[in-house]
């Protein structure tokens, strides 16, 4: 393990000095990865290539670092050490290629804006002067109606975003992110504060789409259960640590009570959802469900 | 007194005869431009309080000019600008701060009035700063205002579409590649031009109706937000011109009929809603036939 720890640091040392080698065909590399805030060392040591057109959920407690991830990848933060690549290259601020749905609550119920503005900003959000009427106007707006229809937003396009439930605002900021055509998803907590229906539902819909547009899809999520049946793999942060791989390989008693340092149990009910026991007393736990279930 | 023929051709021609009344139309009518567009992105950024309190540190710009011997409009200008870039690199969790702008606001308007009390000239000026002074103004000034109209109309049409993503949606602009701090801060600094030229015409404590109400009706009426701005600067020459007009027939000032007419349209567009969502709450009470939770 030391060993293993040392050879990677003078790896790492050559690699610096030499012009670094393109980690590529990945749509993202992590090789010795490390972040910090401030003095605090968020993780480290993560290693992880993800394949054009896979989709992973990114799973942990709370303050874990499981944004700082995507943060990462969007390039709003540097890593501390080790090296980052996306479609390619080293990750830059306001990539077009990448979408992004950010954490949020449910927007301002007095938000005056109709919902399919909101879309074309995805588009035209980033540009200077006035909007001028005219033929690349109006393929915007048609692109802009195209991703409404995917997202299964068209009905309620037309009406302010803040009287929309959860789950609308949710595909708006879905078609949003989606109407650019990015190659890569970034979704942080898409499900949170919706209902079980609907967070399977929204999951659903990312994943056909990811899947028909090919498009790489890192899902932020609290409960693995509504995404277990459609993601390829899943990272796990926790205590300073990233891994990655099947769901039925991470998460697993023995993982996650390695990963956590603590006995932990993954029960799986008679219709495939999963459990985690025995988290009790962490700052946050990783499915959402077990707080029902705990005293 | 004059008195209305209601004969709305002959009535604009008598206002129109007079000078003062055409300087004060045409600055009211640059200023109700400026205002309608800046106070769409003023409510839509929740920053009504904010621009108040920027008002209000103009205002002890000028109090503070008038006590050293300096033109109050540099005053004016020097101090809503440096408290447009003091906010902006503060930044938005401390202008966003009830608690923060309500302080900023009383040590503004305390400075101001120590600055009065200590200038021992004659304050009509200053007391026409607070209250406005939109019948008498000067060519110049008018000249002013039309300058400054068409460089906030020229920024704010450059940065739109930038704005409103920030404003709508910071976090995912911010991704994208958006320096929303500096869009931010180059928001309130031409919110500062606006309010240091507005203040001379509507004084510090009506500019509120002005950066405020338009937007606040026309958001309530559509949610285009081109529509949105074009409405609201119809609005703000509504209150502007029909301020104007009824102070021409009745002998009061016309910035208590602008708030006025602000404050009416407001009640209007609210009570409207009101109305309309208690004919749909009563027509989904008889749907299901439910009288409980009828009195909410």
């Amino acid at each position: 393990m030391l060993a293993d720890e040392m050879m990677r640091g003078n790896n790492q040392q050559i690699e610096r000095a030499a012009a670094p080698a393109p980690l590529s065909p990945h749509a993202i590399a992590l090789r010795d990865t490390a972040v910090q805030l401030g003095v605090r060392t968020i993780w480290r040591d993560a290693n992880l290539t993800i394949a054009p057109g896979e989709f992973v959920a990114i799973l942990g407690p709370n303050g874990a670092g499981k944004s700082t991830l995507l943060r990462l990848l969007l390039g709003l933060l540097s890593p501390s050490q080790g090296r980052i690549e996306v479609l390619g290259n080293i990750p830059r601020r306001g990539n077009p290629a990448i979408g992004y749905v950010p954490q949020r609550r449910t927007l301002d119920a007095d938000l005056p804006v109709r919902g399919r503005d909101l879309v074309m900003l995805g588009l035209d959000g980033l540009r200077w002067g006035l909007p001028l009427p005219g033929s690349k106007r109006r393929q915007q707006w048609a692109r802009v109606r195209e991703t409404l229809e995917a997202v299964e937003a068209t009905a309620y396009a037309n009406r302010p975003i803040g009287q929309l439930s959860g789950g609308e605002q949710q595909r708006l900021l879905l078609a949003q992110a989606l109407v650019a055509q990015p190659e890569l998803l970034l979704l942080d907590e898409p499900l949170a504060s919706l209902d079980m229906r609907s967070q399977i539902a929204i999951a659903q819909l990312v994943a056909r789409l990811a899947r028909a547009q090919r498009i790489t899809t890192l899902m932020v999520t609290h409960d693995i259960n509504p995404v277990l049946p459609i993601v390829d793999r899943v990272i796990y942060v926790a205590r300073g640590q990233v891994v990655i791989g099947k769901p039925e390989e991470i998460i697993t008693t023995e993982q996650l009570s390695r990963l956590y340092d603590a006995p932990v149990e993954v029960v799986r009910d008679s219709q495939g959802r999963v459990f985690v026991v025995g988290l009790e007393n962490e700052t946050a736990h990783p499915s959402r469900d077990e707080r029902t279930i705990a005293p | 007194m004059i008195m209305p023929s209601w004969n709305l051709i002959v009535d604009w021609q008598t206002i129109f005869h007079y000078s003062f009344m055409r300087t004060a139309f045409l600055a009211g009518t640059a200023m109700a431009i400026m205002a309608g567009v800046i106070s769409y992105f003023v409510v839509l950024r929740g920053m009504a309080f904010a621009s108040h309190t920027l008002a209000n540190i103009g205002f002890a710009g000028a109090a503070g000019a008038a006590l050293i011997g300096m033109n109050l409009s540099i005053g004016l200008l020097a101090f809503t600008v440096a408290g447009a870039l003091g906010m902006g690199a503060l930044g938005r969790r401390l202008y966003g701060n009830d608690l923060v702008v309500g302080l900023v606001l009383a040590i503004s308007l305390g400075a101001g009035y120590l600055f009065i009390s200590l200038y021992h000239g004659y304050a009509t000026n200053l007391y026409a700063i607070l209250f406005g002074q939109i019948v008498g103004i000067t060519w110049s000034q008018v000249f002013i205002t039309f300058a400054t109209g068409i460089v906030s109309l020229l920024a704010m049409g450059l940065l739109y579409r930038r704005l409103l993503f920030a404003s709508l949606d910071a976090e995912s602009a911010e991704a994208k590649g958006l320096r929303v701090q500096w869009l931010s801060l180059a928001f309130l600094v031409v919110l500062g031009l606006v309010i240091a030229v507005a203040l001379q015409i509507v004084g510090v404590l009506l500019i509120f109706a002005l950066l405020v109400a338009p937007a606040a009706v026309a958001e309530r009426l559509t949610s285009r937000p081109p529509l949105a701005i074009g409405l609201s600067v119809l609005l703000a020459l509504f209150f502007t011109w029909g301020g104007l007009a009824l102070s021409f027939y009745l002998p009061y000032p016309p910035g208590s009929f602008i708030t006025t007419l602000a404050f009416a349209a407001y009640v209007v567009v609210r009570f409207g809603d009101g109305l309309r969502s208690l004919v749909r709450h009563r027509r989904k009470l008889s749907a299901i036939e439910q009288p409980e939770g009828w009195a909410a």
